[in-house]
């Protein structure tokens, strides 16, 4: 993994997104993560918009940015669900203040970086939902280690190739 | 102390954003009933958010349904005639079946009004797309296209054709959230068919059905139907819900399982629902309306007399009369351990029950034969020793003349007129049927007292009187019990030395 020393920090590339990208993405992401399933019930397996907060967050590099992108989505997301909103809201902001935190320091723009950055994104919302669910709220909560490889390893895949799309959007700063 | 938010504003930017989501949290969860509506703020962040979200669906969805319409009208037409063709023939089958089932629905709601039970029918219902979903795996929640403004309410059940599929829980003007069955936080009271055992339906963690906190039960069978108990408020009784597909113990409860179900509704893939917008204790007039033109074109429902009659030829009597009309029908006055009497009929004779003379006027033991078992005239009568027991008094066997009586067989002439005995029983013996209007037995002249009198065995023996039942079986007097009333006077017998009743007084 590249990390960045203090030169290349110095002029380490900080995006920006126009306000239709910044609003419209996350939309779409939320609207095809509640419309894919009622045609592909597997497509449940992928979660769309941590995919979206993590990228937001590694391109701004801003880690107030990337909490408020994180909670906002995440929010929306509880939002659509029948259970208590604040779930994915906690998870998605603190992936968000995390991975905009990394992003200042790992280069990125790599494949590979992106690859297990969002695996780890993965697992660790899966573990902050757990957490949520099953100490804060005393709900009962499903976990199984090899369903949440899967899922992670599905998601971080994916994330590879629509980070690729999503570059071609951002503009430099 | 600026130095301190400056340097670590990041940081506590992310405290205050979990610090008030965490709040939201604890207020929700403090929420009095769980899965019910909610109001305020959390019902004004899903009514934004669905607002955004919803209306790319249903166009996503309406641009979907119009090139599948489009598909489906012109281009798959071809078997169209054939499916119109078996639907019509679907159709005509299941009105017969319909009519079948009415005189058992029609005793069902007759006991329901003995009852003072009120039965639910679905009297309304508003057909609707499903558009979305939650996109998690683990909430279960459908999106629906319609809303509060087509006549939608929260709380309303939603079904398909084959079976429940949940209840709406929040209702916006032009969306409604459907909670299904699976979720965790779902609940629906129903009853196992068989062994109607009650209990309460809701999500497990995998997403699937089951009926949870149910006492262990050896009647509890896989493939058995599960059904709406209606015991919720939500769903009507008796809508179908699925089948038992296995029983797991309950790791919380001992003693206690979890009957995972099989739904009938296929959960994974609905495309359209019905919400159930109306229910009433009156039966729809499109409803009524079908059963009775069923009704019509089946034709009246046989009484099961009439079936088993037709099933049994040797039952029916060509020479019968017909039966009466406008006969008073046969109470029996509330009792059920009376007899019933018999009606008033149109042409009375002498062998009617009005008109015959009552037994504490009979001579004893002149009238009525001590019949002893016989083989069987012709010896085609295979006979069961214990058989069917019909009747036990007099009163039973003069109330029912056309059991008991050749008054109704079209040969009575010449025929000796059999009296009943206070005291005397009908024993039914099975027989092969045989015509009543046929019988040799009956046709015959016979005298009566001589035979009584003292005659012993061996001597001319008489032929015994055989009344066949229509059930086919051959009914016999038996030695009656004399007891005679000490306050009347006892008559002379006819005979030096009367026969006595063997033991036990039958036949």
């Amino acid at each position: 993994m590249a990390l960045l020393n203090a030169h290349s920090r110095r002029n380490v590339e900080v995006h920006s997104f126009s306000w239709m990208v910044s609003v419209l993405v996350p939309l779409a992401a939320l609207g095809l993560q509640a419309y894919l399933p009622l045609h592909f019930w597997r497509f449940g397996i992928v979660d769309l918009p941590l995919i979206i907060t993590v990228y937001f967050a590694v391109a701004r590099r801003n880690p107030i940015a990337g909490t408020l992108t994180g909670a906002i989505i995440g929010i929306a997301q509880d939002a659509l669900t029948a259970r208590p909103i604040g779930i994915n809201g906690i998870s998605k902001a603190i992936i968000g203040y995390l991975t905009a935190s990394i992003g200042v320091r790992i280069d990125v723009e790599n494949h590979g970086t992106r690859l297990i950055l969002n695996f780890g994104a993965a697992m660790l919302n899966s573990a902050i939902t757990l957490l949520i669910v099953h100490h804060m709220l005393a709900m009962e909560a499903p976990w199984s280690w090899v369903h949440e490889l899967i899922r992670s390893v599905v998601n971080a895949l994916l994330a590879v190739v629509l980070f690729s799309l999503l570059d071609r959007a951002k503009r430099e700063d | 102390m600026e130095s301190f938010f400056s340097r670590y504003k990041n940081v506590l930017v992310l405290i205050v954003v979990l610090l008030a989501q965490v709040v939201g949290l604890a207020v929700q969860i403090r929420h009095p009933v769980p899965g019910a509506p909610e109001t305020g703020q959390n019902r004004l962040i899903r009514y934004w958010v669905v607002s955004l979200i919803s209306p790319p669906e249903h166009w996503v969805h309406a641009t979907g349904s119009g090139l599948r319409g489009m598909w489906s009208n012109y281009a798959y037409l071809r078997g169209v005639r054939r499916q119109n063709r078996d639907l019509k023939a679907e159709v005509q089958r299941l009105r017969i079946e319909q009519a079948g089932l009415l005189e058992d629905a029609r005793q069902g709601q007759r006991l329901q009004q003995m009852l003072s039970f009120k039965e639910n029918y679905i009297s309304a219902t508003q057909p609707a797309q499903v558009i979305g979903t939650s996109g998690s795996d683990v909430s279960h929640v459908l999106y629906l296209d319609k809303g509060s403004r087509d006549g939608l309410k929260p709380d309303m059940p939603v079904i398909t054709p084959d079976g429940i599929v949940g209840k709406l829980k929040e209702v916006l003007p032009h969306t409604s959230q459907l909670l299904v069955i699976s979720d965790q936080t779902s609940g629906a009271g129903v009853v196992l068919e068989t062994s109607r055992i009650r209990g309460v339906l809701r999500g497990n963690l995998l997403g699937q059905p089951e009926i949870v906190n149910i006492a262990r039960d050896d009647r509890i069978k896989v493939g058995e139907r599960i059904l709406t108990s209606g015991g919720d408020g939500v769903y009507p009784r008796g809508l179908p819900v699925g089948v038992v597909e296995r029983t797991i113990p309950d790791p919380d409860h001992d003693g206690y399982v979890a009957v995972v179900v099989r739904t009938a509704a296929n959960l994974a893939q609905l495309e359209e629902v019905l919400v159930i917008t109306r229910v009433s204790d009156q039966m729809p007039a499109l409803e009524q309306q079908d059963i009775n033109r069923s009704a019509i074109e089946v034709g009246p429902q046989k009484r099961a007399a009439d079936i088993l009659s037709e099933r049994l030829p040797g039952l029916k009597d060509p020479n019968a009369a017909a039966p009466a009309v406008g006969a008073a029908p046969e109470t029996t006055g509330g009792d059920p351990g009376r007899p019933p009497k018999p009606g008033v009929s149109l042409h009375p004779d002498r062998f009617s029950p009005s008109t015959a003379r009552p037994a504490n006027s009979s001579i004893p033991l002149a009238a009525a034969p001590p019949v002893t078992p016989v083989a069987g005239t012709g010896g085609a009568v295979a006979r069961k020793p214990a058989a069917v027991h019909v009747g036990a008094t007099a009163g039973a066997a003069s109330s029912a003349p056309s059991k008991t009586t050749p008054a109704r067989s079209g040969a009575t002439t010449g025929v000796t007129r059999p009296q009943t005995v206070p005291g005397a029983s009908v024993q039914a013996v099975k027989a092969s049927p045989t015509p009543v209007g046929v019988t040799p037995a009956i046709a015959a002249p016979r005298k009566a007292s001589p035979a009584l009198a003292g005659t012993t065995p061996g001597t001319t023996a008489p032929r015994k009187p055989r009344v066949v039942s229509p059930d086919g079986s051959i009914l016999e007097p038996v030695q009656p019990k004399l007891q005679p009333k000490p306050a009347q006077p006892k008559p002379q017998p006819q005979t030096a030395a009367p026969a006595a009743p063997p033991p036990g007084g039958r036949l």
